[in-house]
């Protein structure tokens, strides 16, 4: 590699970053890695997302299942036009894994990074699996976080040349007890979170209480709220999001689906649903941008931003 | 107190099928208590062996032993004349026992009859749960008295992941979420503030991840 590339890829910035920055409503999307390593399908998904989105998120064996590494999907995705963000979990990697994988992730010119738990591996498809768990997601972050700003790894031996990322992690905005999971919130965030990526929102009601505390603690001023929606294409798809622990769907959307005749019109229903929360979660008061999760139906998420007059997406 | 369980009779047959004079040895200690390896199970599984060698017409001797501890040399050192005939042990004491066994009797086959399962307690009839993983650094005064190393499903350390709901730990609903545990007792005694720290990235060096462990006290050494 020559010294220009070098410049150049010290020189790349976190678009999304920019865009949040800038004081722009973001909105992002997410590429499900495939269960095998064809290249060909992330580059189709990259695509189809290419000026649409400020970000797409890229999984890390979600649900603990094995797929394309989420950092050479997020290289690939990056070579594609659209600015990634490397999901991280804890589940699989100890802190001398997760530290070198991401000196590495910078190295291709990665910048947005999501610490994640991660599912446990009894819900994915290797239930024999060992867990690493060496370090918990808000460690994580507080360790990163330190790489980045004082250029020491964790042992507390030094970094030779500084890195930055753009540090993101979750929140479950339905689990429970509120109060302590506002305060692991706010731990994440003094750990070095700048965006928070919520669980999928379908129930504005308890939606708009979380954020009632979380305005209450400042935490919106701290980092950026991303609400996450789901978009479902059919009764059987809303039900499933529904039956997942942790996830509130109230009974009148799931009947908005049943009510639907077809395929067509369920898929108009889904869209139309989607729309609808956005238009509500847009003016929720603290909610810096939209991430939208459409789970085996990434060529529907051009239609929802378009609808949801996002688009133009801003040149930062 | 250890916690273990009876192997199937099937495996346990299978591994002394090749002996004619086996022993089987139970222990009195923590295996006893839960039921799993003491002198009467001992006696059971000895019956069990000799019904099956009858059965395929096979001829085999089983003497039954049930040291007060297996994990101490000195109650070992009682069984020796007992067990000096026999080719085969079948240890029902925890893997320290057994392994402690087969040190004793370097050239016999020392094989094991239960699964050793966790650090734990007894919390109904035939009810045990975990709540030790022995990991050398208790921290159980931030947490409430209430072990997230063990009883969380990912050991966290500074809260609960987002599959705690109603209580239950994302992996089913007969685990308990040790962080609501955690939190409502930190509740209950007036430190809540304790959550609100950061625990840093622990030092697993003084559990397992530190290679077997030694503890040496120059205090009882004689
Ligand atoms: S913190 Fe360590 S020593 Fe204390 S109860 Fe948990 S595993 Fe055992
Ligand atoms: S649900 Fe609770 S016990 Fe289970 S892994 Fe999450 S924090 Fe740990």
């Amino acid at each position: 590699m020559g010294n220009e590339t070098n410049k150049e890829i010290v020189n790349i910035r976190s678009n999304l970053q920019k865009v949040l920055e800038a004081g722009n409503f973001s909105v992002s999307a997410e590429i499900g890695p495939p269960m095998s390593g064809d290249a060909q399908n992330v580059i189709d998904k990259a695509r189809h997302l290419v000026g649409i989105v400020d970000a797409a998120n890229v999984t890390d064996n979600q649900t603990a299942i094995v797929r394309m590494s989420s950092i050479a999907a997020s290289y690939l995705s990056l070579q594609n036009g659209v600015d990634p963000v490397v999901q991280m979990t804890c589940r699989d990697r100890n802190r001398i894994a997760i530290q070198s994988d991401l000196l590495g992730a910078y190295a291709l010119g990665l910048r947005n990074v999501l610490i994640l738990s991660g599912d446990h591996q009894s819900f994915g498809n290797h239930k024999q699996s060992k867990n690493v768990f060496d370090i918990d997601s808000v460690q994580a972050l507080h360790g990163l976080t330190k790489l980045m700003k004082e250029n020491i790894f964790m042992s507390g031996s030094p970094l030779k040349a500084p890195i930055e990322f753009f540090l993101g992690t979750t929140a479950n905005p339905f689990a429970d007890p509120e109060e302590l999971q506002i305060i692991r919130l706010e731990k994440k965030i003094r750990a070095g979170a700048r965006f928070i990526q919520t669980q999928a929102i379908y129930n504005l009601d308890r939606f708009k209480s979380w954020m009632e505390h979380v305005r209450e603690r400042g935490l919106h001023k701290e980092a950026y709220l991303l609400a996450g929606i789901v978009v479902n294409r059919s009764v059987r798809s809303i039900e499933a999001t529904a039956g997942v622990p942790g996830m509130d769907v109230p009974l009148s959307l799931i009947e908005r689906m049943r009510a639907t005749k077809g395929k067509e019109e369920a898929e108009a229903e889904g869209v139309a649903i989607a729309l609808d929360l956005i238009k509500e979660l847009k003016e929720v008061e603290g909610v810096a941008g939209i991430h939208i999760m459409a789970i085996g139906w990434e060529a529907i998420v051009p239609t929802i931003v378009e609808k949801a007059g996002f688009l133009p997406r801003p040149k930062v | 107190m250890i916690i273990a369980a009876q192997k199937s009779m099937d495996e346990i047959l299978r591994s002394v099928k090749p002996f004619e004079k086996i022993a089987v040895a139970g222990c009195g200690t923590c295996v006893t208590v839960c039921m799993a390896g003491g002198e009467k199970e001992a006696l059971k599984v000895a019956d069990l062996i000799l019904l099956d060698a009858r059965a395929f017409g096979r001829k085999v001797e089983v003497n039954v032993t049930s040291p007060v501890r297996q994990c101490d040399m000195e109650f070992l050192d009682d069984v020796e004349d007992e067990l000096a005939d026999v080719d085969c042990i079948l240890s029902l004491g925890c893997g320290a026992g057994v392994q402690f066994m087969a040190e004793k009797f370097p050239d016999k086959v020392v094989v094991p009859g239960i699964n050793t399962s966790f650090i734990g307690v007894n919390r109904d009839l035939g009810y045990w749960t975990e709540m030790c993983q022995g990991c050398g650094n208790c921290i159980l005064e931030k947490t409430g008295g209430i072990c997230p190393v063990s009883r969380c499903s990912k050991s966290h350390f500074n809260g609960p992941c987002g599959g705690s709901h109603t209580g239950k730990c994302e992996i089913n609903d007969e685990t308990e979420c040790a962080w609501q545990l955690i939190y409502e007792r930190l509740k209950r005694i007036g430190q809540l503030d304790r959550l609100y720290e950061i625990n840093e990235a622990r030092d697993w060096s003084t559990s397992r991840d530190g290679g077997p462990r030694r503890l040496v006290r120059g205090d009882v050494k004689v």
